[in-house]
């Protein structure tokens, strides 16, 4: 996100730094990866759908077959024992990466409140009882917004 | 694979873009309840290498699901995912862009915008202790994620050097 703010902002000018955080906030607030969402608003914005896709496509295209090379790779030597010892321990470091990003989140100051019983419910519903997702968020996101309108009375 | 297995990838994925606030972190519970438990595509330990490898590339983590496709059904599966995975979320985000402005400064998009926080923080949490359940098997890999999760925590430096360190490490036996 660093290097997109860089380059929409400072070397292109396609976004002023103001117009930058404000599509941020609703490329967070919508469902996908926050960073293709930004491509979409900007490519929509200057040259509608064409633009959208052009973006989208520009962002995925080489990530996409980067990906399929190495699930290509994985299928092919992903048994083998050395292969698989190399695994265990980048899928351990993965899931502490993880980890640490659901950490840093919970220790936000926005959380920092009665909403942080929304996290711990969400926590149990999806973590521990496994919820299906779309049922709990179904429930509990109406909950939390509205529990966020009434406390800002 | 079958033509049947194929719509249920996009089907399964279509949803999941639509509930994806914050991208693949969060449905990572949801993934792994569709993949592993619901359909048995895959171990949870597959499951997790392919994560990991979708981390550790370059690309949003949202491309975890091409591998997941790729594993699942081939190039078509990794076509077939990929786009049911973009497109909604997408399409969304497009024709929300266009009328957001409008709204800007109204009391209700405060209320959304906080408060889908604290769930999305849950969501991320849930998806750190699956995927931890997932990729580790042993005392040792736990002490790896929890180590990895103390540098990221408190340095800067970049994962992937701790991915890095950690492969060594699984190379050499300690994991």
């Amino acid at each position: 996100m660093p290097f997109a703010r860089r380059m929409l902002v400072e070397e292109r000018h396609w976004l002023s730094a103001e117009e930058f955080t404000d599509v941020l906030s609703l490329c967070q607030l919508l469902p996908g990866p926050n960073i293709v969402n930004v491509a979409v608003c900007v490519g929509a914005r200057y040259h509608g759908v064409r633009g959208a896709a052009a973006a989208f496509a520009g962002l995925m295209a080489a990530p996409f077959f980067i990906m399929l090379a190495l699930g290509a790779l994985y299928t092919e030597y992903g048994h083998l024992p050395a292969v698989s010892a190399v695994f265990r321990g980048i899928s351990a470091a993965a899931a502490g990466l993880v980890v640490a990003m659901g950490l840093k989140m919970a220790a936000s100051r926005r959380l920092r409140s009665a909403m942080a019983l929304f996290a711990v419910m969400t926590f149990i519903g999806i973590a521990l009882m496994r919820l299906p997702l779309v049922v709990f968020l179904l429930g509990a996101a109406p909950l939390s917004v509205a529990a966020t309108l009434w406390r800002a009375k | 694979m079958s033509e049947e297995t194929l719509a249920q990838l996009a089907m399964d994925f279509s949803v999941l873009s639509l509930i994806a606030v914050g991208g693949a972190i969060t449905v990572l519970p949801e993934m792994h309840r569709s993949v592993v438990e619901v359909h048995g595509w895959m171990s949870g330990a597959q499951f997790a290498d392919l994560f990991a490898l979708a981390q550790a590339a370059p690309g949003p983590n949202i491309l975890v699901v091409s591998l997941i496709g790729w594993k699942v059904a081939g190039l078509a599966g990794a076509a077939v995912a990929t786009a049911a995975v973009c497109a909604p979320s997408c399409v969304l985000t497009f024709v929300v862009s266009r009328i957001w402005q409008r709204f800007r400064g109204a009391r209700w998009r405060r209320a959304v915008e906080d408060g889908l926080v604290p769930v999305t923080v849950g969501l991320m949490l849930a998806g750190g202790y699956l995927i931890t359940l997932s990729a580790d098997h042993s005392w040792r890999a736990f002490a790896t994620t929890a180590v990895t999760a103390a540098f990221v925590l408190t340095t800067r430096v970049h994962p992937l050097w701790l991915f890095g360190a950690a492969g060594l490490s699984g190379l050499a036996g300690w994991v």
